[in-house]
């Protein structure tokens, strides 16, 4: 571990915002302010920056169709979030994109996405355009275990491996792909790094639950990506704690999953035990920690309920730069 | 100023523009030709000879022969295009836009506004397409009113040598998502090019005839068959105002206007299938804005209602021709 005391506390900060946002909009989502469909990453914080940790805003990622912890994680600003998804005019994206489609690329965040499977061929250009740069930049396409099973990631990973992009395929195998479970749709052996594998490119597994392991395991991968030997790929075994989308009943569950979850594959609950263990930390800073978190959290929905929404008249800019 | 035929019109363009912007990079299926075979590097250069030289002098890095794979080619497009880069992706045949419309349709074309306004992606698809060399269904057909429905993507269509050099020019110098449709009968047009820098602004028509009596509005090689049957019915005296749309998407609609105000006769020519078509749509635009200035219905000649078929007679029929343009100008002369 080499992590210094600062690093620790901020990974710990980013898992808690991810996990205090989602939250947050679980509540809200119940009073029927905020429109639309909102798919929510909470459980799988220690995946997101354990994988962005590593990353400068120089470094490019595409997301998925769950992507508020990937925004997060790579430094977007949570208040423009928030009101993003109230559907604000001042939103990270003018109120046009709404949860599914947040992007900033003043981050290197190329957008989440409403198409599973649509992102990864598009972190492959992201990775040719960072390769003729030269300057040792790569793209991260996140894909879950739903994504795994699209064509477009086939033909990204094949087209990665030809050109030697320095392009990173993180699947987050959260077990579910919508409703149906990965022991149904994911054929064959299971193991969605084998599939990376048979592209010719190194694959890496790690646990998704665990902030470290996901953290060592990507810098072994960035490190072998970033010396030029082309693409790779990580899959990283991660849970969901809610629904598909809010609102799901999540039937598909067994009896008693989501309390087990809750209680032995918490990444956050693992991390502050980790650090609690080691004596790396004080467990009262994360304390404090939550709470400087909180009061964001308070900040940024009350500001985002409080914001004027889109003028109508404006329904129609921005489609082009010039037309 | 310089003769060329088209094909050349936009390897000359592909050259000159890339070696100005090192941001430019080429990537389609056999745009290099014989990458990685024993045959060497640039056996081919495109099927459609448009891209021969670019390999040999910008080198594997900008000039990317790729899988056969066109949801991956367009949406490396679209990341590239994200990342700073100006890619030029090629789909063959446009009739693979269905392999690869996700990434054209919800991607490209909507990354800037639903991003708000924060992005652009200054990406160049060119998309070879039409009948005309007994291809059929899959290899035939002409997408560009599917593609102009999309808000977010701009449709180009060059007729003459020296506008596939200008609006290639433009969608390279521009910053929105480009379709680049090169009707694949008709690279061998020979036309003069202008010297040096020579852009052609999109959404602004060309008047290829001025003749008074109907409107003709044409685009891609339906313009060729335009001039032909304008010739035909100028013989007779009647006098055929010839549009070349060069854009769909912008639309000169009021080169459109302006011209059936006049001549209160509209003929719209598309090589495609006739409903939710080209034609279709600018029959509407007419019908809606030039009500009272027509004196007939407005003709649309399209292919039927089918997918287009192999044989040399079918396609023939299938097809849009000179002589159904000139039927349909006579008839509307004769309409009261």
């Amino acid at each position: 571990m080499q992590l210094s005391r600062e690093e620790l506390v901020g990974a710990y900060r980013r898992m808690a915002i991810i996990r205090q946002f989602e939250e947050r909009l679980h509540e809200e989502i119940k009073t029927g302010e905020i429109a639309g469909f909102t798919h929510l990453y909470c459980g799988q914080e220690a995946a997101a920056v354990g994988v962005c940790d590593h990353l400068t805003t120089e470094d490019l990622i595409v997301s998925t169709h769950r992507g508020h912890g990937h925004c997060i994680a790579k430094g977007c600003d949570v208040k423009g979030m928030m009101k993003e998804i109230y559907g604000r005019r001042d939103g990270l994206c003018k109120g046009r994109g709404g949860s599914m489609h947040i992007a900033d690329l003043s981050v290197g965040m190329l957008g989440a996405n409403g198409i599973v499977g649509a992102g990864a061929p598009q972190a492959v250009g992201a990775a040719i355009a960072a390769k003729l740069d030269g300057k040792g930049r790569v793209a991260i396409a996140f894909s879950g275990d739903g994504a795994c099973n699209q064509g477009t990631t086939f033909e990204a990973m094949n087209l990665a491996v030809v050109v030697k992009a320095p392009a990173i395929f993180v699947f987050e195998n959260n077990h579910y792909s919508e409703h149906t479970g990965v022991d149904y749709a994911v054929g064959t052996n299971k193991d969605i790094a084998s599939r990376a594998e048979a592209f010719g490119m190194k694959a890496w597994r790690a646990n998704g639950c665990d902030y470290f392991d996901t953290y060592e395991t990507m810098r072994d991968l960035l490190e072998y990506v970033r010396a030029g030997n082309g693409p790779a790929a990580i899959e990283l075994d991660t849970e969901r704690f809610y629904g598909h989308f809010e609102g799901d009943p999540q039937r598909y569950r067994a009896k008693g999953e989501l309390d087990r979850l809750r209680e032995e594959r918490d990444c956050l609950k693992a991390f502050r035990a980790r650090v609690g263990e080691a004596k790396l930390l004080d467990l009262q800073l994360l304390d404090d920690v939550d709470a400087e978190v909180a009061q964001l959290i308070e900040e940024a929905t009350s500001e985002a309920r409080a914001a004027p929404p889109p003028d109508p008249a404006h329904v129609a800019e921005d489609v082009y730069v010039d037309y | 100023m310089a003769v060329m035929n088209i094909r050349e019109a936009i390897n000359k363009t592909l050259m000159d523009e890339m070696e100005r912007d090192s941001n430019i990079i080429v990537l389609g299926e056999d745009v290099v030709g014989g990458a990685g075979t024993a045959g060497g590097q640039e056996a081919i250069g495109g099927i459609w000879g448009t891209t021969p030289g670019l390999f040999a002098k910008f080198g594997a890095d900008r000039v990317i022969d790729t899988p056969i794979s066109e949801s991956a080619i367009i949406g490396a497009a679209a990341g590239a295009a994200l990342a700073g880069k100006r890619p030029v992706a090629e789909l063959m045949f446009a009739d693979f836009v269905g392999v690869s419309l996700d990434q054209l349709w919800n991607q490209m074309a909507k990354f800037r506004y639903m991003f708000g306004g924060k992005t652009t992606c200054p990406a160049v698809v060119r998309l070879i397409y039409g009948a005309g060399m007994n291809a059929a269904a899959q290899h035939s057909q002409s997408v560009y009113a599917m593609l102009t429905s999309m808000p977010g993507l701009k449709v180009v269509l060059p007729a003459t040598p020296a506008d596939a050099k200008g609006l290639l020019t433009e969608a390279l110098r521009g910053d929105d998502p480009v379709m680049f449709f090169e009707h694949k009968a008709l690279y061998g047009v020979k036309g003069e090019v202008p010297d040096g820098e020579h852009r052609q602004r999109f959404g602004e028509a060309r008047m290829v005839r001025e003749g008074g009596d109907v409107t003709v509005v044409t685009c891609g090689r339906m313009v060729g068959f335009g001039e032909k049957a304008a010739d035909k019915l100028a013989a007779e005296g009647i006098g055929v105002d010839l549009i070349d749309l060069r854009t769909t998407s912008p639309l000169d609609e009021e080169a459109i206007l302006d011209s059936v105000e006049a001549t209160g006769r509209l003929v719209v020519v598309d090589e495609s299938p006739p409903r939710c078509s080209l034609a279709a749509d600018i029959a509407a635009i007419v019908a809606s804005k030039a009500f009272t200035s027509l004196k007939a219905p407005p003709a649309m000649i399209t292919g039927p209602h089918s997918p287009i078929p192999f044989a040399r007679e079918l396609e023939r029929a299938w097809v849009p021709s000179p002589q159904k343009i000139e039927d349909a100008v006579r008839q509307l002369l004769a309409f009261r």
